[in-house]
């Protein structure tokens, strides 16, 4: 029997990593076709000198960045209070974020822009896709940092406080320092979860805040272009970089 | 002592007021008026939209939804469990395995999706592989269809009951296996009277985070179904972009995520922890 | 009586150590049987190779006439209870206990059921849950569960140590009876003496994977053949190498008349525990020693100094 599953587990992965193997090889296909002609880096020089594919990505970059610094101090601080003090209500509203399908909280927060819009002088823009891209990261932040949390002890900090600390300063001194392999992965979590959007991310964005992934889609859209396969293994081995390393954190 | 506390909740709770309760409740207004002439929505309110949903055309939308997306619901389940099992099984090397799995589902949805693309269209991978190897003549039209939204579904989200059903497994009380087999029970009728009612709990946590994602796709059955599968997803998309009409998209929106919570709540146990 | 249960020459060897080390014995049909010693000594495996949970390196496992160590455990008549009764947590006690018989597509299973139920004393619970049951109310579900399916032979592992001390003498003695009513050879482990000296029709006493000696409780006390199962069972004062129980150690202030076997010491304790006194001594060389004394001999106290004798038909003497 443990042959067999050994087995079945060999199909498994093959299945899950070969379709990306495949579409990095016939990244380097000198030609258009799914004939290999040869190996070539052109697809490459080509997306790069793409400018609307590296604005895209800029903008992708832009959005991600911010978007993570803002959910993970909101998440970290976040599942800290509800640690202490729990709030059914915010945990809910979390979870509910969570297994919210992505399409609603898409059309949702774009009734709700387009709503205060009448109110502010305001348009659809990076800003409100920053601001979706928190509003859906916060949650998973939340499950990192709780999951950490749980394996602290509270009587560290009671110490402090008993050798004078404020809880502020505690909080500083002692809960963040044991938190920070979790806030980084899961700031990294947040960040690939950013970067990779495109539901959501195409309903709340204006005309001039294009993203990656929707640069990726309208690409696709037209079918199947081996700029595409180029641009596709740069961000599968960036995305699997970022995510090896956070594993690694988590399990530290 | 108190202040502080609500403090670090502060953040948080503002952005959820802000970014899932007011959005929710305007879609929840919105769908209840009418379209209106230039987009947007305006009064009269009404209950049309809802009744619309009846409509045999979009009911069975909805029904197709479903079924898609139980049927790779089901497929993640079997084929995710024997996974399971090794991973838990395999002592040293556990950590490996699960990050080869972990590992290609975070990295980008919409180009493993792509993937699947390359692979099935008339001229990708596998028709040009099998027409060079003289199996076939005519490409397999294995793109645009339920097949293809079904199978890109499955593998996007399988790591989705992977996990939960290893961590079940790692958990299971191995005697209870030895006591089954100390009762005369052979290996597969320990599997289906002792092993399986014990994974209860990894099935159910697994069944329904692929069931509700499934359930509202866009993408995979965007770019793989082609436009003859339009799901709920791509439904509500479309009434918010295309065809402007925001009550309707905003009422079958409000239907999806009330069978999502309707799911959950049946599936919920006591004692079990949200987050 | 003629062997139940077999073992020839048993070894199991694992990479780290050698758990079972050329291991025969002899189980009778119908007797209480119990394997004694401390932990690591190998009572387990022995267990689990009886059982079919491990195949041994070397060796044969003969079971009613017929040889089973190349068995899965699903294919030898023989059933554990385990130390953590191992209950299926999603079954009943009904469940539980008819899960073996449902494999074998028994006919009235049900009355069955009931009739074991009645011998371990649990009919009225039979749609109780594990989880709503005592810690004795599981062993006894344990027990019916393996009983229902008739085993040659019934292996224990350690059944009481999960229990209540206070609860474990009661339960002993439920046991002991249930093994007599229903007749099923029973091979108990422990690493408790009191508890294989009260249960046991045989002892086998195990020590870093080897059986030291197998006898009746009286023999194995009173004949030990190694030092190790001297001290094993019971206590026992080593002085000079020989070996004296403590109920053979006499005190007495004045020298003993015939001389021969007496040493001086000084009282370092005295207990009064009801039925004796223990008296805790040292001998000149340092060496530690307790004598069981009935309550009407002498009265001693601590920093007495005191003779110690004792008759040489108690001495207990082992080559070195």
């Amino acid at each position: 029997m443990k042959r067999g599953l050994a087995l079945y587990a060999t199909a498994v992965y093959v299945f899950l990593h070969v379709p990306l193997l495949i579409l990095a090889v016939f990244s380097f296909n000198a030609s258009r076709f799914t004939v290999w002609r040869g190996f070539t880096l052109y697809w490459y020089q080509a997306a790069a000198a793409d400018r609307e594919l590296v604005e895209s990505a800029m903008n992708s970059l832009i959005i991600a960045v911010g978007s993570t610094v803002l959910a993970t101090v909101i998440g970290t601080l976040g599942a800290y209070g509800l640690w202490k003090r729990g709030s059914n209500w915010l945990a809910g509203s979390l979870y509910l974020s969570l297994v919210t399908p992505e399409i609603v909280t898409g059309v949702s927060l774009l009734a709700f822009f387009q709503w205060v819009f009448r109110f502010l002088d305001l348009r659809l823009g990076m800003h409100t896709v920053i601001l979706a891209h928190v509003a859906f990261s916060v949650a998973y932040v939340v499950v990192v940092v709780m999951a950490r949390l749980r394996t602290f002890d509270p009587a560290l900090e009671e110490a402090a406080l008993d050798l004078g600390a404020t809880e502020w300063v505690a909080f500083r001194k002692v809960t963040l320092p044991h938190l920070a392999p979790a806030v980084a992965a899961a700031a990294m979590l947040a960040f690939t979860i950013s970067i990779d959007d495109y539901v959501i991310t195409s309903l709340v964005a204006g005309v001039d805040s294009q993203t990656l992934p929707m640069a990726i889609y309208a690409l696709a859209r037209r079918g199947v272009n081996p700029m595409l396969n180029a641009v596709s293994t740069v961000v599968i081995v960036a995305l699997g970089a970022i995510v090896l390393f956070s594993e690694r954190l988590r399990s530290a | 002592m108190k202040p502080l506390r609500s403090l670090f909740l502060a953040p948080a709770a503002a952005l959820m007021i802000v970014t899932i309760a007011v959005p929710l409740a305007i879609i929840c207004f919105y769908s209840l008026l009418t379209r209106g002439a230039y987009g947007g929505v305006e009064r009269p309110w009404t209950t049309e939209n809802y009744r619309l949903l009846f409509d045999p055309l979009y009911g069975a939308i909805f029904l197709r939804s479903f079924w898609i997306a139980a049927v790779a619901t089901a497929l993640c389940l079997v084929l995710g469990f024997p996974l399971a099992l090794f991973i838990a099984r395999s002592g040293s090397r556990k950590n490996l395995y699960l990050s080869l799995v972990i590992l290609p589902f975070w990295t980008s949805f919409l180009i493993r999706t792509y993937a699947w693309m390359f692979l099935l269209r008339d001229t990708g991978l596998i028709n040009t592989g099998l027409q060079a190897a003289g199996l076939i003549h005519t490409p397999l039209p294995m793109l645009y269809n339920d097949g293809a939204v079904i199978l890109g579904l499955v593998y996007g989200y399988l790591p989705f009951t992977v996990l939960p059903l290893y961590a079940t497994l790692e958990r299971l009380d191995k005697s209870l296996l030895e006591a089954a087999a100390d009762l005369g029970s052979p290996p597969w009728n320990t599997l289906f009277r002792v092993m399986l009612p014990l994974c209860a709990p990894g099935i159910r946590a697994g069944a329904i985070l692929v069931f509700v994602p499934c359930l509202g796709t866009y993408l995979t059955s965007d770019l793989l179904g082609g436009s003859k599968t339009i799901l709920i997803g791509n439904l509500v998309q479309n009434q918010f972009t295309a065809a402007r009409d925001w009550p309707f998209g905003a009422a079958a929106s409000l239907t999806l995520m009330a069978v999502a919570m309707a799911l959950l709540f049946a599936v919920r146990r006591q004692g079990e922890e949200l987050l | 009586m003629d062997a139940i249960l077999e073992l020839r020459g048993v070894s199991k060897h694992f990479p780290s150590h050698r758990a079972v080390n050329g291991v025969s014995l002899e189980v009778q049909r119908g007797a209480f049987f119990s394997l004694l010693g401390p932990s690591g000594c190998g009572k387990t495996t022995m267990l689990r190779l009886i059982a079919g949970f491990e195949t041994p390196t070397t060796g044969e496992v003969w079971l009613n006439g017929a040889r089973i160590d190349h068995l899965p455990p699903y294919r030898r008549n023989v059933n554990t209870v385990f130390q953590s009764y191992a209950l299926f947590p999603h079954l009943t006690v009904r469940g539980n206990v008819e899960f073996g018989l449902r494999r074998k597509g028994a006919d009235g299973i049900e009355a069955h059921v009931e009739r074991v139920l009645e011998q371990v004393r649990l009919t009225g619970k039979e749609l109780r849950m594990p989880c709503d049951l005592s810690g004795g109310e599981r062993q006894r579900v344990a027990l019916a569960r393996s009983l229902v399916l008739a085993p040659d032979v019934l292996l224990l592992d350690e059944p009481l140590s999960a229990l209540d001390p206070h609860l474990r003498k009661q339960v002993r003695a439920e046991l002991k009876d249930l093994q007599r009513r229903v007749g099923v050879t029973f091979l108990f482990v422990t690493h408790d003496q009191e508890e294989a000296l009260s249960l046991s029709d045989r002892i086998a006493v195990m020590n870093a994977g080897v059986v030291e000696q197998v006898g009746s409780p009286q023999e194995i006390y009173q004949r030990p053949r190694t030092r190790f199962v001297a001290s094993f069972l019971g206590t026992i004062n080593w002085i000079d190498g020989i070996g004296v129980r403590p109920e053979s150690t006499r005190i007495s202030r004045e020298r003993p008349q015939n001389g021969v076997n007496t040493r001086l010491a000084v009282v370092t304790e005295c207990a009064f525990l009801g039925s004796v006194v223990h008296v805790a001594a040292r001998l000149e060389g340092g060496e530690a020693l307790v004598a069981e004394i009935p309550p009407q001999g002498p009265a001693v106290s601590p920093g007495d100094a005191v003779h110690v004798w004792w008759n040489p038909g108690d001495e207990l003497r082992f080559s070195p």
